[in-house]
């Protein structure tokens, strides 16, 4: 072969290479509108907080709400299924961390950090292996053996703070923004 | 495609138009004079089915949208409603286009095993494998759009549990699983939006598959079949013209299986169906056994054997991306399992397991079998079973191609199909 000398690039070279750059900026930009129009539109975004009333919610008892097409779990705990969650030492969890909104992602998953008041237990109903809803469990009819809920798809159980207790759910059922805004009414969102 | 055309026009239009547009030419070279093995059995017919198949689906599936509204709403009035009872024949279509995709998968599986067992994932045919396994990940997912459609509970939380196989991925990245969630959804969670996007893609992946399929066929008549034997075709003495010996072949087993489908459409229209999808969608109530269809339940025993979430997604989506790397795990150079004596038990051993892990998956997820007072948990056998779905492949395939002895190979098509006195 002969010795190949590196010719000097041409016009037709820069011209060739820089179009083909900003062919492929735009084909970029191009497609993001085409990726982003998946994502919650604006109307989805705007119906995305609740105002509930728990006022009839008895002592032992679940009441599920809708909010944002999940599931909404408000228990109001007795005292024996407070004690349990808070006779559990944070180092026997799964999922050592709150995953409670309110408050910093580091918060570790103690009872009192799942909660703003110990009878109320406010939680996303979707299970977090692959987003079933959880089927409550009550002295009348046990799911589990954690006295929380179990998950009839794949078996994941939770414990009365709704802390994952067996797999294969990677996380405990999730705390979503909430607030008490007066003694009977909690805003979601 | 493969050697020279023997396409003659026969009158003045089809030269005229055989120098501006080769079709006829193209359709006699690849339908009619086609060389093909002459010892191909009843498996090899399952190509053609699977093509009917296709066909069957995408007519079907045209009428059905005519009719079908894709609203979380609606949905599932306009198939309970207007289709089963309004629209004249709509039972019908909709009976067969339901039973359809069943028989479908049924085709392909044996279309699949068959190419296990004769070995036509080998050189030179890897890119037709592969192209094979596109088309099958390609009606999975048609598959599962097509299912949500009709807005049943076994399609609301099947859609909800699939697409929540992603936000695995929130234990890699923190967060990117949900936002891709979130972003398949067009919601915080299965509802209208999906629905919208999903019958778009139901709509749009059969003819995908279909130009798959075309690049599935021209990589088949660049080598030719493969057949029962495994051996190359070394002449014209070992080949018959596609033109009447195959037609016919193909099309008395597709009357066959025909037959088969109706029985099904007519008789059993639900076999396949799950009642709990005759109950509407809804959020807030999740079925107590979530069930997919059973043409997904082996890979369904694989996701639920694992306790660990992100693990068990892994060994799912690895489980069919091993199927891409079988032309070059088998070590072999004898393609027919007729002579791989020890190949062929473990083949036989690999189809009964994906049998058995189908029918792990079709039981609730803390089931267990009694055996003589004993309690064995299934989630044991389905652990058992996926060892030895990725042990077939990644273990047995390379080392048994290199241990085994085959049987000595017959000397051409010709000699083992006409006897010895047949010029080889």
């Amino acid at each position: 072969m002969a010795t190949a000398t590196k010719p000097e690039p041409t016009r037709r070279d820069f011209l060739y290479l820089a179009t083909g750059a900003v062919g492929a900026v735009g084909a970029a930009f191009a497609a993001w509108p085409f990726i982003d129009q998946m994502n919650p539109t604006s109307a989805v975004l705007a119906l995305a907080s609740i105002e509930v009333d728990i006022s009839s919610i008895q002592l032992g008892q679940q009441v599920v709400f809708k909010w944002r097409g999940h599931p909404l779990f408000v228990r109001r705990r007795t005292p024996k299924e407070i004690a349990e969650a808070r006779a559990v030492p944070v180092s026997e969890l799964i999922d050592p961390v709150a995953r409670n909104a309110n408050l910093p992602d580091s918060a570790p998953a103690t009872d009192a950090n799942r909660e703003f008041k110990p009878e109320w237990l406010v939680l996303v109903g979707v299970c977090t292996h692959l987003g079933c809803t959880p089927t409550v469990s009550t002295p009348q009819s046990p799911q589990g053996d954690y006295g929380g809920w179990l998950c009839h798809c794949h078996g994941s159980q939770y414990d009365t703070a709704g802390r994952v207790r067996k797999g294969p759910a990677p996380q405990n059922l999730a705390v979503p923004p909430y607030s008490f805004t007066s003694d009977t009414k909690i805003k979601v969102g | 495609m493969a050697g020279h055309s023997t396409y003659v026009p026969a009158s003045g239009f089809e030269r005229w138009l055989d120098s501006r547009l080769p079709i006829m030419r193209l359709m006699h070279d690849t339908m009619t004079t086609f060389p093909t093995p002459r010892n191909l059995n009843i498996w090899y017919t399952f190509g053609g089915i699977l093509t009917f198949c296709l066909a069957v689906q995408i007519v079907t599936g045209i009428v059905l949208a005519m009719h079908y509204v894709p609203s979380a709403d609606l949905a599932f009035n306009s198939v309970e409603g207007r289709i089963m009872r309004e629209v004249n024949y709509g039972w019908l279509i909709r009976y067969i286009h339901a039973n359809g995709a069943s028989m479908f998968f049924f085709a392909v599986y044996i279309h699949m095993f068959r190419g296990l067992y004769y070995g036509s994932y080998k050189a030179p045919r890897e890119v037709l494998w592969l192209l094979g396994v596109l088309i099958y990940v390609l009606m999975m997912a048609t598959a599962f759009f097509g299912y949500v459609l009709p807005w049943g509970q076994m399609s609301f939380w099947g859609a909800t549990v699939i697409t929540s196989l992603f936000s695995a991925l929130d234990q890699v990245i923190p967060h990117l699983g949900s936002a891709i969630t979130t972003w398949l959804w067009g919601d915080f969670a299965v509802g209208d939006a999906t629905l919208n996007r999903f019958f778009s893609l139901h709509y749009l992946l059969p003819f995908v598959i279909a130009g798959v399929v075309g690049l599935h066929i021209w990589a088949l008549h660049v080598p030719g079949n493969n057949n029962p034997l495994g051996i190359d075709v070394k002449g014209p003495q070992d080949t018959l013209p596609f033109h009447p010996y195959y037609t016919v072949k193909d099309a008395f087993y597709l009357s066959l299986f025909i037959m088969l489908f109706a029985a099904f459409v007519f008789f059993a229209p639900d076999f396949f169906g799950n009642p709990d999808n005759a109950i509407q969608a809804n959020p807030l109530v999740t079925p107590p056994d979530i069930v997919p269809e059973w043409y997904l339940l082996p890979f369904y025993a694989m996701l639920r054997s694992i306790p660990q979430k992100l693990i068990g997604v892994l060994v799912l989506v690895g489980a069919l991306l091993t199927l891409a790397f079988i032309p070059w795990l088998d070590t072999s150079k004898v393609r027919s399992c007729r002579f791989r004596p020890l190949m062929k038990q473990c083949f036989w051993l690999l189809v009964a397991d994906c049998v058995m892990l189908g029918y792990v998956g079709s039981q609730s997820a803390d089931a267990a079998l009694s055996l003589g007072g004993m309690q064995l948990p299934l989630v044991w056998l389905a652990r058992l079973g996926t060892a030895y779905y990725y042990g077939f492949f990644w273990l047995i395939m390379p080392i048994v191609g290199l241990i085994e002895t085959p049987k000595a190979l017959p000397e051409s098509i010709a000699k083992a199909v006409l006897g010895a006195k047949a010029k080889a």
